[in-house]
This record gives C-alpha cells, structure tokens and sequence, in this order.
C-alpha cells in the first residue's frame, strides 16, 4: 500500500499521481521509494506502454521534507544512502513523462529531470532553492540540469535559486511542451497516447541510445545505437512496421 | 479595507479602485503602488468581482510618479523593479476586464497605468500626456511594449517623442479609448459599461486576453495551438453551454462567468 501516491492506469498509460496536498507534494523518502518501486511495477507490467508521473493544480512537488534533513548528519546521510534509490528511475525501460502544473521545486524538480519528457503549464515554475537553505541539490539536479543547458546557465539558476518560469525552462529544452495550465493532463495524455501507438521496443531501444548519447563518447554512443537497431530486427513489430510500409496502411504494434 | 492612498469598493460584481491621493492629481507613491498591486490582488481572488475598474478621486486620473519621492540618488532601474513591475505584471495576470475610467489627466506612468488597462473610457476634459521626454526620461510602466500594440508604431512614436497632449475625441480616433462621455454621463455611463463587461462569459474573455496581447511577437504555429487550447477550455465552460442553449432557444445568455 502506497502512503504518500495514488497509482491507476488508464488503457496502456499507468500514471503516478504525487498525493500529499497539504505540503504541496513535498518529496519524503518513504514517498521517492513508492514512486520508484510504482515505476518498476509499471515497467514489468505487460499491459503498460508509458508512464506519467503528475501532482496537483497547485504543485508537482515543491521540494523536499526539510524536517527529514533538519538533523543529518555527514554520516547519517552516508549510510542511509537516501539518493541512491533514484538511480533506479534511470534503468526504467519505458518512456516517463512528468506532468508539471505550479511548482516543481528541489527535489520535484529532480524529480521531473529523471523523466524523459516534461509536459508543463505555461505558469509552471521550476527552480532549486537549496541554496538557500545553505545546501544544494542531491538528487541530480546540478548534473541534469548542466547536461540539458551547459553550465553558465545552470549555475547561474542553481547559484541563485530563484525560479524559472516554464517559458524558460522550455527555451532551454527542459521541457517539451508548455500548455495553458487548464490543459496540462488532457495534453500529456495526448503526448502518452501518441507515444503508446509507437512499437514499444523501438521506444525502449531509443530511450537506452538517447540517454547513452549524453554520457558516452561518440563512438561508443554509435556502437551502442547500431547494436540496438539490429536487436530491433528481431521483432514482430519490425516485421509489422516494415509490412505495413509496404503495404501502405497504418501499422499495429504489438510490443513484441 | 484599510488603504492609504487608494479607495477600494465592491459593488454588483464590480471592484473599483479608487487612486485617492487628490492634492497631489493622484500621483504615484511607493504606498500607492503596493496598494494598487494588493486591490488588483484581492479582486482577482473573489469569486463574486466579475470586472475591475480603476479611476481617480477628484480631479485627476493620475500625474504619474510623485517626483518628491525621485532624487539624484535615486536608481531608476530599482526603482522600476520594487515598485511598477509587480503592479503591472499584477494587471496584466488578472483574469478579470479591467477598464480605466479616465476622469481627468493621465500623465507619465499614470498615462501607463490606463495603457495596462484592457478598455479606457474618457471623460470628454480627460487627456493622455506621455511626459516623460520633457524631463530627459524614456517612457516607462509598460508603456513601449503596450503603446505600438495599440495604435501602431508610427502614432505611438509622435505621441511619446512630441510628447503633445491627446484629448479625449482625438484618443478615440487613435483606438485609444473606447468610448468618450459628457461631464455629467461619465459615472453612469462607465457603470453601464462595467455591467457590459460583468455579463460577459468571464471565462472566455479571460483567455482571449491571456493570449491576444502576446500573439503580436509569437509565432503563428505557437499562436495556433494556443488557440487551440483557449477554445478547449472555453468549449469546455458552463457559459458555452448557456451560450448554445440561449441560441437555441433565442433568448438572451444568462453568463456566470465560469
């Protein structure tokens, strides 16, 4: 049983809804372990194509549980390891989008960078104000955010901490699509619809070369894509994909 | 409601903001762009207020920044970010019609403060003067982004660069103003006016200004789908559906703004 997320699907979405309300979806530890063992069970479930993570009108999340941090210590955070448990987010195979309408702040920024796609309300804000708290992110902010908008930029808002209103954040790519705030769900699930209708082997294949292109070098990126594309050959879908060309009607894919 | 230098009444679905600081033709103190920043606040959030109005007590609309509160030392960029962008963001984010009723004198930033306003009603005495050239400053509170949009580049030049005064038949003729009212109609006639704006489909208009303000410097495509999005929500309202039964039925809308 979940504590702090509501988890349900919808055809082949299955969608995450951040559920703590009175603290504007503040990040507990308890409440990271729901989410990423919701997004393990979603990546082993047959009947799932792609996965949302979304909050409220009010916010995607807005940071973390300060009073959960109030009293670490250096060695009390080296063994409970609390980050560790977001690598996982990064060996799901299928795609994950974030659904951000008010604030994704700290950590629900985080949270929303470990996701392939962002889907935001024009009036969205994202921002790391750890630092002013004398912290700073520590769940891969400073390094997803450099990749996605070199350093001077990221320095500058993390340095800061003041807030990036979604325009911004989509000028820079960090997000794909801004909508009237009215509309963020009803889009994103538009977006997971039309992701859903795609082979879902092609998509996880692509999702390995995409992320892989960020870190390897240029080379081992290549290899890494070309033996992709051949494992895609031994689908059905493939089969399907290539037919259907030829045939020329709108193929079916059956993920398998 | 305890202001300062503003008079804050709600009445029949109508906030009025009174800018009330006579002696000085209502000129702007920090105070009073705080207070205004606050009305405009207050009024956003009730549900009841379905239309904001903005006008002067006594003589004057507004004569722009009380200059006893400018000086050598002060920074005018500073100046501009504490105390006119939060007003003017705040204007422009209510989802609310806002109408200036132009009493009298709008100059420099009060001039800016009717351009913020999405309809400008003038008593037939009233005049806009862009002062700002003539004490060696560029024009501020919005004013360069919103003036062009309105009239167009070439007018909205002459009328920041000569710096002459418009009256209010010739603000009309410029699309400036919306409507011109005699000395004695103004009260009544701006009121009507505001219960116009009060039976609108609140909802719809609200998105027609979110976007057709800023589909001037967006792209086509981008504007596109924002109107896209705007019918969805409006097509998704309690009013469309009013909208299309009244049709139906050819009897007058009865619109609850939501």
């Amino acid at each position: 049983m979940s504590n702090y997320i509501r988890a349900f699907s919808q055809d082949d979405i299955g969608i995450i809804q951040l559920d703590r309300p009175e603290v504007l979806n503040a990040l507990n530890r308890e409440m990271v372990d729901e989410i990423v063992a919701q997004l393990e069970s979603f990546d082993q479930n047959n009947a799932i194509r792609v996965m949302i993570i979304k909050g409220n009108e009010k916010a995607f999340a807005a940071g973390a549980d300060i009073e959960e941090m109030v009293h670490s210590t250096p060695l009390s955070l080296e063994m409970v390891n609390p980050f560790a448990v977001w690598d996982r987010i990064s060996l799901i195979k299928k795609p994950i989008i974030a659904v951000v309408n008010g604030f994704a702040l700290g950590g629900g920024f985080e949270l929303a960078l470990h996701c392939d796609l962002i889907v935001a309300a024009e009036d969205a804000k994202f921002g790391f104000p750890e630092v002013k708290l004398g912290v700073m992110p520590g769940a891969g902010g400073t390094q997803f955010l450099t990749k996605a908008m070199g350093p001077r930029k990221a320095l500058e808002f993390i340095w800061l901490g003041e807030p990036m209103p979604a325009k911004i954040a989509y000028q820079f790519g960090i997000v794909n699509r801004l909508v009237a705030s009215e509309l963020v769900e009803e889009e994103a699930m538009r977006l997971a619809y039309q992701l859903a209708l795609q082979p879902p082997i092609s998509l996880r294949l692509i999702k390995e070369a995409v992320h892989a292109a960020v870190d390897l070098s240029l080379q081992d990126g290549k290899n890494l894509e070309r033996k992709n594309f051949y494992i895609a050959f031994a689908s059905e879908d493939q089969k399907e994909g290539m037919q259907a060309f030829t045939e020329k009607r709108p193929p079916t894919f059956r993920g398998m | 409601m305890n202001f300062e230098t503003i008079l804050y009444e709600k009445n029949n679905k109508i906030a009025t903001i009174y800018l009330n600081r006579p002696a000085s033709y209502n000129a702007f103190t920090q105070k009073m762009n705080q207070e205004i920043t606050y009305a405009f606040k207050l009024a956003t959030k009730d549900e009841e207020i379905r239309c904001i109005v903005l006008t002067g007590s006594g003589k004057a609309f507004c004569s722009g920044q009380d200059l006893a509160e400018v000086d050598e030392q002060t920074n005018h960029a500073t100046f501009l970010r504490e105390r006119y962008h939060p007003m003017l963001q705040t204007i422009k984010q209510t989802p609310k019609p806002v109408i200036a009723a132009v009493n009298g004198i709008a100059a420099g930033a009060g001039m800016g403060l009717a351009l913020a306003a999405d309809f400008r009603l003038m008593k037939e005495n009233a005049k806009f003067v862009s002062a700002f050239m003539n004490i060696g400053l560029v024009p501020d509170s919005g004013f360069l982004y919103i003036l062009p949009r309105l009239i167009g580049y070439a007018k909205a030049l002459e009328v920041t660069v000569l710096g002459k005064p418009i009256v209010a038949e010739e603000a009309k003729a410029l699309g400036l103003a919306t409507e011109v009212y005699s000395e004695q109609d103004f009260l009544e006639q701006v009121e009507n006016f505001a219960f116009q704006m009060v039976a609108l489909p609140t909802k719809a208009f609200s998105l027609l200004k979110r976007y057709m303000l800023d589909s001037m410097h967006t792209d086509y495509g981008t504007f596109l789908e924002q109107e896209a999005y705007a019918q969805r929500i409006a097509g998704m309202s309690t009013d469309h559906l009013e909208g299309l039964q009244a049709f139906v039925e050819k009897r007058n809308p009865n619109f609850i703004g939501k």
